[in-house]
């Protein structure tokens, strides 16, 4: 069975990763030989199967909502590329 | 040498008061900086930090704390580079995490200082743990210590090279498809994958969170069921991890293993299996018969779906789990002008090769059109694979099976090929399916070059006192697991 074909260029901005040209080919040839292994699943009956998100049987587990302590604001700072005055320093995102 | 001892051994010599933590820690330190060089299973480790935890310990030890209360009490154990130590650098084998210092522990290392560890060093693995050689590190390669041309596994591979070669006593790693097992087979010490759910996961930079594991890397099974019983237990701060009492592991390694039955797959004797590899599994088989467990064939027969299965769910859920790392709050960040383009610009810099391919292909399989073909269908065959598991335990008690189907293979031998990478964990990625538990010991060796093989149990969900209890037995009804490589 043919695998389908992956638009790297694509997938790669929904990704989020800038690519060079030549990674996106070598990237291009590299998942067309994965994807086409990966085929053999359709080789399987899987009707009325249900899907296993989890192998272990827990559902819904909560905690109390109740205040805890947390991470201390110059801690979660502490590794940020970019900050001032408190705040996490991003590039403009409205005009 | 104090550190080639066993974590039993050295702590019953700390107990007698015959040797000081500070004593086994400079052995440990020593040892890293005579053979290190040449292994390079530590990113980084802090020689003052050690030593000052070796001297609380020794503290505790002279004011009568005894092992019983803390059973590491002294012991060094070196981690993975991707569980939070407080104050500690961790970039999980990544140029992406730049100079980060975690703010938090790991639960699992909480735990291990709670017990009165040593927790020390950053050990070397495949870039987010992504990687069957450790040849995807952003930081350099492993070398195997028993023949340092050739990879230690992965993505553990820091953690297995490091206990081999005897540059600590014990060490942590993590294993979504056989990342623990895999590198203590091809390094000649003892690996377990503990049931997904037994020990929390909090302060373990996810990879695949339906899949990964952390575990302990040992020189022998008793250690390896001491640290699981440190390490294992429920935690709110992690939903997935399981409300199961944690029971006295140690003390089910009684080495009576008579009636326990033990299935042997016939999916598992595939082509690609070393002919030495299957030499020394047929003959563990032998032994185990000798100490009077039973030998069943049985079935999993969706075995051949496994890879497949694995790279879809695998690659899917790091797809999500790698979002995070994007240059805002913490790590590498490549300057642009709007955040879309300062995203792309990060990753593409920080990200290796491997992370790219899977976080590409994890994209692909959930994106709008493809999930069903790929995703939804790769989780319906997950269950069948896990029933294919349920459905043997109803006969056995555990299922031995080769490790990996080849001893370590040749530091760029399969770099250029992922698939034939890929497929090198064919018999441990199932049990992250499953959701089982599996642990890899020590077999025997090949010839020329004299390189060491792992034999694999699997055991059922929360099984791990049968699954020890049987590791343990043939373990000590053999000499494997003392071979020290030509390194250490």
């Amino acid at each position: 069975m043919a695998a389908a074909e992956i638009d790297v260029k694509y997938v790669a901005h929904l990704a989020r990763i800038a690519l060079t040209p030549d990674e996106e080919k070598k990237l291009a040839a590299q998942l067309g030989g994965i994807l086409g292994y990966i085929e053999k699943l359709k080789e399987l009956d899987v009707t009325n199967v249900e899907p296993t998100a989890h192998a272990v049987p827990l559902v819904n587990v909560t905690r109390p909502d109740e205040i805890r302590p947390s991470l201390p604001h110059d801690d979660a700072l502490r590794n940020a590329p970019k900050q001032a005055g408190g705040l996490f320093i991003v590039p403009k995102i409205v005009e | 040498m104090l550190n080639q001892l066993t974590l039993s051994e050295l702590s019953a010599r700390l107990a007698r008061r015959e040797v000081s933590a500070r004593e086994a820690t400079q052995a440990c330190l020593n040892q890293i900086a005579r053979v290190d060089g040449q292994i390079h299973a530590f990113l980084s480790h802090d020689a003052a930090d050690a030593l000052a935890q070796a001297d609380a310990a020794d503290k505790e030890i002279s004011s009568g704390t005894a092992s019983a209360q803390k059973p590491l009490l002294g012991i060094p154990v070196a981690v993975k580079d991707v569980l939070a130590v407080k104050n500690q650098p961790l970039n999980c084998g990544s140029k992406i995490l730049g100079q980060f210092i975690s703010p938090y522990d790991a639960t699992a290392i909480e735990k291990l200082k709670a017990a009165g560890a040593i927790v020390f060093g950053r050990l070397n693995m495949d870039e987010f743990a992504m990687g069957s050689s450790t040849e995807n590190s952003a930081f350099g390669v492993t070398r195997n210590p028993w023949d340092t041309t050739r990879i230690p596994g992965g993505s553990s591979g820091g953690s297995a090279a490091a206990v081999s070669a005897d540059e600590c006593i014990a060490s942590l790693g993590t294993d979504t498809g056989g990342s623990i097992r895999q590198p203590a087979a091809l390094c000649g010490c003892v690996g377990l994958k503990p049931t997904y759910g037994r020990i929390s996961r909090y302060g373990l930079v996810a990879f695949a969170s339906s899949l990964d594991q952390i575990g302990p890397f040992t020189k022998d099974v008793r250690d390896s069921a001491t640290l699981l019983g440190v390490l294992s237990g429920v935690d709110p701060r992690d939903s997935t991890s399981v409300p199961q009492p944690v029971p006295d592991y140690v003390k089910s390694l009684t080495g009576d293993i008579k009636g326990l039955k033990l299935g042997l797959p016939k999916e598992y004797m595939i082509g690609g299996l070393d002919p030495e590899v299957k030499a020394a599994v047929d003959a563990a088989v032998k032994q185990y018969e000798k100490l009077g467990a039973e030998i069943v064939e049985i079935s999993l027969p969706h075995t051949d779906y496994a890879v497949a299965t694995y790279y879809i769910i695998a690659t899917a859920e790091a797809s999500a789990n790698l979002a995070r790392f994007d240059g805002i709050r913490y790590g590498l960040r490549v300057e642009a002008n709007d955040p879309t383009e300062l995203y792309s610009r990060t990753r593409g810099a920080g990200f290796g090769p491997e992370v790219k391919r899977r976080i590409i292909l994890g994209t692909y399989v959930l994106s709008s059109g493809y999930y069903d073909a790929y995703y939804l269908r790769a989780q319906k065959v997950r269950t069948l694979i896990r029933n294919d598991f349920l459905k043997a335990f109803e006969k056995v008690d555990a299922i031995i099976t080769p490790t990996s189907p080849t001893a370590a293979f040749q530091i760029g031998e399969k770099s250029d090929d992922p698939l034939q990478m890929y497929l090198s964990d064919i018999f441990t990625i199932s049990c992250n399916l499953a959701g089982i538990c599996g642990v890899s010991i020590p077999c025997g060796f090949t010839q020329a070059p004299k390189l060491p093989i792992g034999l694999q149990l699997l055991g059922q969900p929360f099984g791990e006192e049968t699954l020890l209890k049987l590791a343990h037995a043939y373990e000590q009804s053999t000499a494997w697991h003392r071979a020290k490589p030509p390194l250490a």
